[in-house]
């Protein structure tokens, strides 16, 4: 098992604080010892490679060189953080012109980047490092009759393919079963919710998480489950949006697949996060605490 | 009625386009495409575009430079690299865009008043300058510097709801190693000259 050092990102400080409330003791219970990496700069999202995408290199060798001298690979539970950063580390260590520059103004600026740090996302983590059998040992209250629809959106599988398909990956949906709930066959799995687009271009937003909502109450999830602060976020605020403009109820739960694993895990309700929900929980709690029946 | 022509002619096209592009980070492969549509066909933007990605490829292999610049269709990129991993050429279409979405920020090309454009400049202010984005006030700046404050007061109610459940704070957030951050970024911009 590798030292792995957290990364949370501007999101999960913010906007997505259930992510790292539940993220955070679920590493304990499954005994992963995890620090916050020290004075983390943001990982310039998509803004920076639209704006300057050698600056976009030069933020994320950063935050690389902080975990390189810790000696540890980076956690990245933001799957927009993730991608971000794997793709500058890919381009800080390919060796061009471009990158060499980078590297040596990292070097003088005293953040020095020798190239040897992973970037991880806890999912890839949990399955490929500490395996899904020793995860469901842990299993107290299992989610039984509970029907989760497993929503990967793009930047975990897209465009680095070395961890799951790109189009209809299986691993969340592994470990969702694992937990004792039920996956759908979610085929709108990793179709885009819009991103940053959602917020700026509501037409558009409305849209794509149109199609996302109404093929999880097809499928009849009780709730869909991310792994992306921005599709969280996208999902649960476009729902009353599509709800009103299509006259249907789309507002169904939207959770961070660790919220879910930490009640599986045994860990109380009060220190999952739940509480940041805007829609409400209701039916889910019933369907867990009837063990599936309605 | 006024009518137009509607085809360009060979000299009015800029030659020298497709060499820019390639020259710039994950575009190298640009003229290995084969306009198979694979992209398009993939894309979830594409019926809200007004040029589909493969005719983007296009408009830069044959030196339609300000089609390309000026076109939505790079700013409704979601970067969701489903044509990406899609490309039989295995073009990186993604990073093409990102391509033009600079080169029509450095070129001051991009269709006025539209959001996306803004709102990725006014979030890189705020990293350079802080080392970390502030949600809240990424929007607001964004709205400022739009000129639409009526805009700015349809997300009230979406505040409202994340200020209730603690998902919003005015607080701006801030790295401790400011310096050496701007240090770092302006040595990095002075060097990629
Ligand atoms: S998928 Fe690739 S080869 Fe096909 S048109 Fe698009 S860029 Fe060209
Ligand atoms: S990356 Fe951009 S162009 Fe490609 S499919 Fe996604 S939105 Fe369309």
């Amino acid at each position: 098992m590798n030292e792995y050092i957290y990364y949370p990102g501007c999101s999960l400080k913010g906007g997505s604080k259930h992510y790292e409330e539940s993220l955070l003791p679920v590493l304990k219970k499954i005994g992963m010892e995890i620090e916050e990496m020290n004075d983390w700069n943001c990982c310039g999202a998509t803004a920076y490679f639209a704006v300057d995408d050698t600056i976009a290199a030069a933020l994320c060798g950063r935050n690389l060189s902080i975990a390189e001298k810790a000696g540890c690979h980076v956690m990245a539970p933001c799957a927009g953080c993730f991608l971000t950063m794997k793709k500058s580390n890919t381009f800080l260590t390919e060796g061009s012109n471009k990158a060499q520059k980078v590297l040596t103004d990292l070097k003088t600026t005293g953040c020095e980047y020798k190239g040897t740090v992973k970037v991880r996302h806890p999912l890839e983590i949990f399955i490929q490092e500490i395996g899904l059998d020793t995860i469901k040992e842990k299993v107290e209250n299992k989610l039984t009759g509970l029907k989760v629809a497993c929503y990967y959106g793009c930047q975990l599988v897209r465009p680095y393919t070395d961890f799951d398909d790109p189009d209809y990956p299986e691993t969340m949906d592994n470990l969702m079963e694992a937990m004792g709930a039920e996956a759908v066959d979610y085929s709108a799995k990793t179709l885009c919710c819009g991103g940053s687009l959602t917020g700026t271009i509501e037409n558009i937003g409305k849209g794509l998480n149109y199609v996302l909502l109404k093929e999880a109450k097809k499928k009849g999830a009780d709730v869909i489950v991310t792994l992306c602060p921005l599709c969280q976020f996208n999902l649960e605020i476009m729902a009353a949006k599509v709800s009103k403009e299509y006259k249907e109820d789309y507002k169904i739960p939207v959770l961070y697949f660790t919220q879910l694993m930490g009640l599986a895990l045994g860990i109380p309700k009060e220190d999952l996060g739940f509480k940041r929900s805007i829609i409400s929980l209701k039916n889910m709690w019933q369907k867990i605490n009837n063990g599936g029946a309605k | 009625m006024d009518i137009q022509r509607k085809v360009k002619f060979e000299e009015e096209l800029d030659k020298n386009f497709l060499d820019e592009i390639k020259d710039m980070s994950g575009c190298e492969e640009i003229d290995k495409c084969i306009q198979c549509g694979a992209c398009s066909s993939s894309c979830p933007m594409a019926v809200y575009m007004d040029h589909p990605p493969r005719k983007i490829i296009s408009f830069i292999k044959n030196g339609f430079k300000e089609e390309a610049l000026k076109s939505f269709t790079i700013w409704l990129c979601a970067s969701c690299y489903t044509c990406q991993v899609r490309c039989p050429a295995k073009i990186k279409i993604t990073d093409v865009m990102y391509a033009l979405k600079r080169k029509a920020i450095e070129e001051k090309v991009y269709p006025n008043r539209l959001q996306p454009p803004v709102l990725a400049q006014e979030m890189c202010k705020l990293i350079a300058k802080n080392g970390r984005n502030s949600e809240l006030w990424l929007v607001v700046n964004m709205y400022i510097k739009l000129k639409n404050p009526l805009g700015m007061l349809k997300m009230a109610p979406l505040g409202i709801n994340l200020m209730k459940t603690g998902r919003m704070s005015l607080k701006k957030e801030k790295i401790k190693n400011r310096k050496q951050l701007r240090t770092l970024l302006n040595e990095v911009k002075e060097n990629a000259k």
